[in-house]
């Protein structure tokens, strides 16, 4: 559906999206997964033909975005960041210019706005000016903007934003009932929405892509590397060192945080081995108090700090 | 093209629906109006020369005033973004927001057809030269909409954007009664460029060739002008 290109964008001498290349299937939901500033809403931004690139191609079905801008336009919708919409129309009127501008018959007219506020769930302020509405209303009218001409890719740069925690699960619904026919990318910086919403994430920092893959992918490769977290009394990290580092399966114990009363210690070990009844044998046979102890496997959320620390 | 019509409608109603047409309006029908028969009386002669010829002067403060918010007011909300990733071109955009507010200057104009009438009334109206001030009205309004249109591309303060399109619509009014300050070779090129020059020939009732050739040349220029400045932002 899209294929994008060694796309590059430079403003000024600052690089913002440095040649990142990706596929984009028909009926996927792709979310665009990255710390602030990590060039999410400038790759978008280019997807939709609002700025052009510096290097690189972006093609959509058979069109590319140099030659056919228009014809890219008409198949997308898209709801920027915060959805910046006129204050001053009423949002009845803003959907109705929208559907003429995207030339919707006009015996179709009035069903499909009518459609969209049961959809986004604004019947309720169709008659309120878009600037008194909360944030939450109007990233739904932003939605609706998006989905006038039932189009075929549907950007959506951070659709949760502001949203309370209602919103953001009915955001969410709508996400997955229009993603089963249409493609999706969105991006956003909450985790735990990439992992419910998308099928493939694609995590960028510093305009780099560092990761590709399904959620699930991402966190199968994530579960090979398990960790035990421990906090003792009455223990020093040498000694603790010294006692599992003889144990099997154990790969390397690090020292988070030692104070007088306690000492808190990583110990990370191999995908396959289970060390976890070794260590309690090791700590039984001391006098060592065990405050904590739990195995922990990497979350989203883990790998997405790794993938985006280590480049720093 | 139909995008540009639908983007005309959009802007020329936001006029109505928010105060600015109002203000507008009635500041300078309230103007012209006192300008115009504060010493109408004293001549005792049936002519609207006098409204006319204040007209440049005051559409160069009042059309800013009208085209400040076209562009600056989306750049400022970001809701450019939107209409920018619709299918729309820049042309669009420019024609559309450039007719909205000729439409409005016209509609300006309108209610100062009481002038000639009342006029009519009280003495032989010359017809000739009111129609072709009106014409010369419109053709001025349209350009200085250019400019300003221009003005407002430029940036997202619509105070800025106001400033220099007054600025620029003032000069060109005032450029030909500098010309004392130049030498005698540049005169003719200078007079020329004058809006008040051209504006004063078709109200005298003499529609010449050249002088609408000067008002869509200037139309164009600002238009295009303006199309530049939207393309450099994408």
């Amino acid at each position: 559906m899209i294929q994008v290109e060694n796309l590059t964008k430079y403003f000024h001498n600052f690089c913002a999206v440095d040649a990142i290349s990706f596929d984009i299937q028909t009926g996927e939901i792709l979310g665009l997964l990255g710390p602030n500033g990590a060039g999410k809403t400038t790759t978008l931004r280019m997807l939709t033909g609002f700025l052009q690139p510096t290097a690189g191609s972006i093609r959509v079905k058979d069109y590319s975005i140099d030659e056919h801008p228009l014809e890219i336009k008409r198949i997308l919708g898209y709801l920027p960041e915060s959805a910046p919409l006129y204050h001053d129309m009423l949002v009845y009127d803003y959907l109705n210019y929208v559907a003429d501008i995207r030339e919707i018959d006009k015996r179709r007219k009035l069903d499909r706005v009518r459609q969209l506020g049961d959809l986004c769930g604004i019947n309720t302020v169709m008659h309120q000016p878009i600037g008194e509405l909360s944030k939450g209303y109007k990233q739904r009218v932003g939605l609706a903007h998006a989905m006038m001409n039932d189009p075929e890719i549907l950007i959506l740069d951070e659709p949760t934003s502001g949203l309370d925690p209602n919103q953001i699960v009915e955001i969410r619904q709508i996400i997955k009932r229009i993603g089963k026919e249409k493609t999706i990318i969105l991006s956003t910086h909450i985790l735990s929405e990439a992992e419910a919403t998308c099928d493939r994430v694609v995590i960028i920092n510093k305009g780099k892509i560092v990761a590709d893959d399904s959620t699930e992918n991402l966190k199968e490769s994530a579960g090979d590397k398990k960790y035990i977290q421990l906090s003792l009394q009455k223990a020093d990290f040498k000694s603790v060192d010294t006692a599992f580092a003889a144990i099997e399966g154990i790969t390397g114990v690090t020292r988070i945080d030692e104070t007088d009363h306690q000492l808190d210690v990583r110990i990370d070990c191999r995908s396959a081995a289970d060390p976890r009844v070794d260590i309690y044998q090791k700590i039984k046979q001391t006098d060592w108090v065990v405050l904590e102890f739990h195995q922990k496997t990497q979350t989203l959320e883990t790998i997405f700090r790794e993938l985006t620390m280590e480049s720093e | 093209m139909r995008q540009a019509i639908q983007i005309f409608r959009k802007e020329f109603r936001s006029y109505f629906v928010t105060p600015i047409a109002y203000i507008v309006i009635a500041i300078f029908l309230l103007v012209t109006g006192w300008f115009f028969f504060a010493t109408f009386f004293l001549f005792g002669q049936a002519t609207l020369r006098n409204f006319f010829s204040l007209l440049p002067i005051i559409f160069s403060f009042v059309i800013p005033a009208v085209t400040m918010r076209l562009v600056s007011e989306e750049l400022n909300i970001g809701s450019y973004e939107i209409l920018m990733t619709m299918p729309v071109t820049f042309t669009d955009v420019v024609i559309g927001k450039f007719l909205a507010a000729v439409a409005l200057v016209v509609a300006m104009l309108i209610p100062t057809l009481a002038y000639p009438i009342t006029v009519s009334t009280m003495g032989q109206l010359d017809w000739g030269p009111v129609v072709g001030g009106y014409i010369g009205a419109v053709l001025l309004g349209a350009a200085f909409c250019a400019i300003g249109l221009f003005a407002s591309s430029l940036t997202r303060n619509q105070i800025i954007a106001f400033i220099l399109g007054m600025a620029i619509c003032f000069i060109l009014t005032l450029i030909d009664k500098m010309l004392f300050f130049l030498p005698r070779s540049l005169l003719g090129v200078l007079a020329y460029l004058g809006a008040d020059y051209h504006f004063q020939n078709i109200s005298k009732g003499i529609i010449d060739s050249r002088d609408i050739i000067y008002f869509f040349s200037v139309c164009f220029i600002g238009l295009y002008a303006a199309y530049l400045a939207l393309r450099e932002k994408y």
